[in-house]
């Protein structure tokens, strides 16, 4: 043993060898490795898309968008995205707030809930919806008999979406807020403010930022997601289909300058939520710290 | 708050202008199977504006493709289709057994058992025909990979499965009359046996299986793989059309299947929507002299060949066509036996 110590002295200081250079060779192939893995799956695809988009030329690419189903399919992207960002935001700020203010039973099963979503393939969570709304469905006869439509119509492609982007923003909260801790509610309630004051003047400032990154990271999902829209959609040209559902119709159809121009509209759209993610990211992280260091003071 | 409001004013308005515009606009929906789609696109237009000059009236027919099966359960699920034009009698079967939105014996509604036009199953293969791939044994040669869709999901891919068992079974039979003779069922039963085999090895040469013919299409033409793509006539006579005919040639086996996809009227559906009239004289439109020469255009071979120009018959191939009633004995029978749950593509279709 006293061997074996002496070893691994040796290593750390070695006359003459700068004890950084071992580390440093790891490092250099570590990050060619990751770079040359998100080169190869991330900028190449991407790079195919704007390429292949733009192969008939600006006119054939700016005209797709002129298209009348394009257009529908622009809007129900939008719709739904406008629908179940600021659900899940006032959903998620209730969670949060409950798991993290409150101690009560059944905590950590809400807590497991709220990720039920990340668990489930998309697919069967579309498929759930149409086995609860679809018209062989538990509540499909009373449905019918009372003309609402939800699977295979706009409401079932916000539902699906919902489900699926139920825990973006709740899952930013907890942690930060966790954190955080009660004192501050504390004070301002011993100064007399009420819940809706503490929450306004107290809370929310507190966690805008880490508000914000969820409900970016949340839109960009409601906007991308495929899966399980596509199981509630019925894939009606020009009134039930999403962007991603619209890019796989057009492929379909051999009109694929007009399906990667689609397509591209969704990596854009990838792009400007990556620069506002990072953005808001330094601004959480700061935030933390400074939650961190003020809680190591008291 | 304040600013809220006039945006909730015009998101009302918005609505409003779209309802009134809807109300003087009647619409309809067709639900159909994957390789349908430019054929609608083209006979849309055309029944819209015969149904302009002839009433008066505006009519917008919104689309939607899948695999046929899958298409069928979505209307099951309360897909409110106003017509469907499937891929196969049996899907419809299941919509008015599931879920009794049309009566039992639709197929007699409309001319030839509701199937204004039919098609067969034949080869794509790459230019040249590097694999010499000329008929259904020839799939099992060494190093072949065949692409077709799931039998499961896709109407066109049931086609392909029983044109391949109907070949076999003609191979090893020499005369598919033995079927009936009762003297002849020794040899029949082997004859199925082997012809199980037969489909199994085909089916072992998937490489994947798309749900709808459309995705097995671009599997094949988009993305490379496989060396023969067993497909409908119209969907292999658009491929080569849209895609280059210096990239791929149709191979006609010795013999294929006669597939007849039906249309037919969702009554309940067409009923609520107050569409019945509009949605009867658009399938009825589909047998009509534009309709038939619609169908030829786009490669489907029309039931009555003598309102089409002779020209666009010459594109259609004389091959033998097994029927499936003669062959399998209706589509009921075959869906129980080889496609429902642990039938028999279930036990042969091990991936």
């Amino acid at each position: 043993m006293p061997g074996a110590v002496a070893l691994s002295l040796s290593v750390g200081v070695r006359p003459g060898t700068p004890a950084t250079r071992d580390t440093s060779l790891t490092r250099w192939v570590l990050t060619g490795i990751a770079l040359t893995f998100l080169g190869v799956f991330l900028v190449l695809p991407l790079v195919v898309v704007f390429t292949e988009a733009l192969r008939e030329g600006i006119g054939v690419y700016l005209g797709s968008f002129q298209d009348p189903d394009a257009l529908s399919a622009i809007r129900l992207t939008l719709i739904a995205a406008g629908v179940s960002v600021p659900l899940n935001v006032v959903f998620g700020l209730c969670a949060a707030w409950a798991i993290t203010k409150f101690k009560f039973r059944g905590r950590s099963l809400l807590v497991t809930l709220i990720d039920l979503p990340f668990a489930v393939s998309p697919v069967v969570a579309g498929l759930i919806y149409v086995l609860v709304f679809g018209r062989q469905g538990w509540l499909g006869p009373w449905l019918a008999e009372h003309d609402i439509k939800i699977i295979f119509a706009a409401p079932g492609i916000v539902l699906a979406t919902v489900f699926i982007t139920f825990p973006f923003v709740a899952r930013e909260l907890i942690p930060l807020m966790e954190e955080q801790g009660l004192e501050e509610e504390q004070a301002a309630m011993t100064l007399g403010a009420r819940g809706w004051t503490m929450f306004r003047r107290v809370t929310l400032p507190n966690i805008r930022w880490a508000l914000l990154y969820g409900v970016i990271l949340c839109n960009a999902r409601a906007m991308g997601e495929f899966g399980a829209v596509s199981v509630v959609s019925g894939h009606i040209r020009g009134q039930t289909n999403t962007l991603p559902l619209h890019v796989e119709i057009l492929y379909n159809e051999y009109s694929f300058a007009a399906a990667f121009a689609t397509a591209s509209l969704l990596a854009i759209l990838a792009i400007i939520t990556l620069v506002l993610k990072t953005a808001v990211e330094y601004r959480v992280r700061r935030q933390m710290e400074l939650s961190a260091r003020l809680g190591d003071k008291s | 708050m304040r600013p809220r409001r006039p945006i909730l004013a015009s998101i009302i308005g918005l609505v409003m202008c779209a309802t009134s515009v809807l109300a003087q606009t009647r619409t309809m929906l067709n639900v159909s199977y994957d390789p349908t789609r430019e054929l609608y696109k083209d006979f849309n237009a055309e029944f819209a504006r015969m149904w302009k000059e002839k009433t008066g009236q505006t009519v917008e027919i919104k689309m939607s493709h899948g695999g046929s099966g899958k298409q069928a359960r979505a209307v099951i699920d309360g897909l409110e289709a106003d017509v469907v034009t499937l891929a196969l009698a049996y899907d419809i079967d299941a919509i008015s057994e599931h879920a009794g939105l049309l009566p039992k014996e639709w197929q007699s509604r409309l001319p030839n058992a509701s199937s204004p036009y039919t098609s067969t199953i034949v080869f794509l293969v790459r230019k040249g025909n590097p694999k010499n791939i000329r008929d259904w044994d020839d799939l099992l040669k060494p190093g072949v990979e065949v692409i077709t869709p799931n039998p499961k999901t896709s109407g066109g891919a049931r086609w392909n499965y029983l044109a391949a068992w109907g070949f076999a079974l003609r191979r090893e039979l020499g005369d598919l009359a033995k079927l009936e003779d009762p003297n002849a069922a020794e040899a029949v039963k082997a004859a199925q046996a082997k012809a199980r085999q037969f489909v199994t090895d085909v089916f072992r040469r998937v490489p994947v299986l798309d749900t709808g013919a459309r995705g097995s299409t671009t599997t094949f033409v988009q993305r490379n793989i496989g060396d023969v793509l067993l497909a409908w006539e119209n969907e292999a006579f658009l491929a080569v059309e849209e895609l280059g005919k210096d990239k791929f040639e149709i191979v006609v086996p010795s013999i294929s299947i006669l597939a007849e996809p039906p249309v037919t009227l969702i009554d309940k559906f067409s009923d609520k929507h107050g569409n019945r009239d509009l949605a009867q004289a658009y399938l009825e439109y589909l047998y009509s002299p534009i309709g038939q020469r619609l169908a030829a255009k786009h490669y489907y071979r029309p039931y009555d060949p003598s309102l089409v120009d002779p020209e666009d018959l010459k594109r259609f191939p004389k091959l033998e066509l097994l029927s499936i009633d003669t062959v399998f004995g209706g589509w009921k029978k075959v869906q129980t036996e080889h496609f429902d749950d642990g039938g028999v593509f279930d036990q042969i279709y091990k991936p």
